[in-house]
């Protein structure tokens, strides 16, 4: 449990270190497509009844930042140790496979709330009200960094160089954040495409933390909850599993 | 009674490379280990074996008793290992580190002994400096310390002396003596074959992932010609000496000199026959020659 905590706290304390790139700069980017969106978009017809287009934006931006940002933590902190060798360190003290992938997790869900939080609160001033439902908001802002914590630390352990895990984020986390509904209501989609978007995990994440502050999204928050819950479990539990048996790491 | 280390019919393959081929030998509480070999002799991957690093393919081993597969968190708080290759976490200072490392062992509360070991490693004022800003050598004297950070029974370094400069090798020898001394096991590889003569008791000799030798350091010298003794003689080597001649060498006599005592003889015999001694030397021989003589495919 001891072996749990202190990798937490070393994760914790690797990205704080280092914390205005890996909150400062996605927080700002965050910022910046608020202002252009809005900007360029704010004519752009109601996306809910009585939700501005501009405050309709910003719970889509801030789960975005917190997946990729909750991705990035796990992903890019493994391959680190995994390059530069320090892995080892982790590798020979008798850590359980649930407390590595433990800690790894927790530390990418609190990097991606942080990143939340920053991005919310720079945000706030284009019009967003407080949370109608904040406990189904909070939810998904956990399990939504969760999985893709977890998926973070799946790739972080598969890729055995830089750019095979630069090749995983662009093409298969950014697409999948990117068509998720942030900038758009998929209820504004030709059906061809809103039926794609529903096979998006990330749609859910994003519909049902805005379902949060609003009220109301494009799915019940229910399905959207069954949906990021089942990702979140069924990931875990292999990963988990990956890690026991020493893929990658114990040769 | 178990041993510290027991290594048994532990074999290893690399796609096509045999890396460890049915290694087995124990290593007793409170020895002093050398394990020997050119590069890529499998010492690494024995120790990655002994440390859960790796698995090996078939064959078991044990740390203190305990099974490094199926008893491995037990077989782990038991094991200080120092890898061969510097590595370190660039986002800490050395005493953050040595913190964490504890962490992962579950250790709290571990300042007193962190102290110590600092001390006795000379990095008491690097304790809160960046690792990225330590030398090379400095670096590795840190990798000592985390080995340690759960006072293991057994300690195994690969290498620690690499790229280490004279003076610390020297203090970190005096330091894994003591370590020796207060009863833990030490098991070291070294390509400074000096190292492992003047501090180990106990040598195996690895290669191309066989164990070729193992054996008393004292057995492994005697055994292998012992002495020599080059003479430059005044006149021609008597008859009576030719059985112990091993080669003759810019004008002087190479003898073979079993012991020590031969040598009185050999000087009696020079005496009678009226040839005189104009220079002598007598060499021992050293783990490097036992060394380059086993790696040649010679027998001792
Ligand atoms: N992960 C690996 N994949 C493939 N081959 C490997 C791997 N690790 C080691 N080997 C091979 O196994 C053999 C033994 O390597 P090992 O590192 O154990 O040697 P060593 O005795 O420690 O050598 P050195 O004195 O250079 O440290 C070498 O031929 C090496 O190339
Ligand atoms: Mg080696």
């Amino acid at each position: 449990m001891y072996g749990f905590l202190t990798l937490f706290k070393k994760e914790i304390l690797r990205f704080w270190k280092v914390g205005f790139q890996t909150v400062m700069a996605p927080v700002l980017t965050a910022l910046l497509y608020q202002m252009i969106f809005s900007h360029v978009l704010s004519q752009h017809v109601e996306a809910y009844p009585g939700v501005s287009y501009t405050a309709f934006l910003i719970p889509g931006l801030a789960m975005m930042s917190m997946a990729q940002n909750a991705f990035a933590n796990s992903s890019s902190s493994l391959i680190q140790s995994k390059i530069t060798g320090n892995i080892v360190f982790l590798l020979l003290p008798p850590i359980s496979a649930p407390a590595f992938f433990g800690a790894y997790l927790l530390a990418s869900i609190v990097r991606g709330l942080v990143v939340g939080c920053g991005v919310l609160l720079v945000t706030a001033w284009f019009g967003l009200s407080l949370p109608a439902q904040p406990l189904w908001l909070l939810a998904f802002a956990v399990l939504g960094c969760g999985v893709l914590g977890a998926l973070g630390i799946m790739a972080g352990i598969w890729a055995d160089k830089f750019d095979q895990l630069a090749a995983f984020q662009n093409f298969l986390i950014m697409p999948l954040t990117f068509l998720s509904g942030v900038f758009y209501s998929i209820n504004s989609l030709p059906p061809l495409w809103r039926s794609v978007s529903h096979l998006n995990p990330v749609f859910y994440m994003i519909d049902g933390f805005r379902y949060g502050f609003f009220g109301q999204a494009d799915v019940s928050p229910w399905l959207s909850l069954a949906v990021v819950g089942g990702c979140f479990v069924a990931l875990s539990l292999w990963v988990m599993r990956l890690i026991a048996s020493g893929y990658k790491l114990r040769h | 009674m178990t041993h510290a280390i027991s290594i048994d019919a532990v074999s290893k393959r690399f796609a096509s490379l045999q890396a460890l081929d049915h290694i087995s030998f124990t290593v007793e509480h409170g020895e002093f280990f050398a394990l020997l070999g050119p590069n890529g002799a499998g010492k690494t991957t024995l120790i990655s074996a002994m440390a859960g690093l790796s698995r090996a393919d078939s064959g078991q081993i044990r740390i203190m008793g305990h099974d490094v597969v199926a008893e491995s968190r037990a077989a782990r708080m038991k094991l200080g290992v120092v890898p061969q290759e510097l590595v370190f976490d660039p986002f800490f200072t050395v005493r953050e580190t040595l913190t964490f490392q504890s962490g992962y062992f579950g250790i709290r509360h571990n300042d007193a002994w962190i102290d110590e070991l600092l001390h006795k490693l000379g990095l008491t004022d690097k304790a809160n400096v960046n690792m990225r800003a330590l030398s090379g050598g400095m670096k590795r004297r840190v990798m000592v310390a985390q080995a340690l950070v759960h006072r293991p029974p057994v300690i195994v370094l690969d290498e620690p002396t690499a790229g280490v400069d004279v003076e610390l090798r020297q203090s970190l020898w005096a330091f894994v003596k003591e370590l020796n001394a207060a009863g833990h096991t030490i098991v070291l590889t070294t390509h400074y074959l000096e190292e492992a003569e003047a501090l180990c008791s106990r040598i195996a000799m690895m290669k191309k992932g066989r164990l070729i030798a193992l054996e008393n350091k004292d057995t492994l010298l005697s055994r292998s010609a012992a002495r020599e003794v080059s003479l430059q003689l005044s006149g021609p080597l008597p008859a009576s000496l030719q059985p112990l001649s091993l080669r003759q060498q810019d004008g002087r006599h190479i003898l073979a000199l079993p012991d020590i005592a031969k040598l009185e003889q050999v000087l009696s015999e020079l005496r009678l026959a009226a040839v005189e001694v104009r220079e002598l030397s007598v060499h021992e021989t050293d783990l490097e020659q036992v060394f380059v003589k086993l790696m040649h495919g010679g027998q001792l």
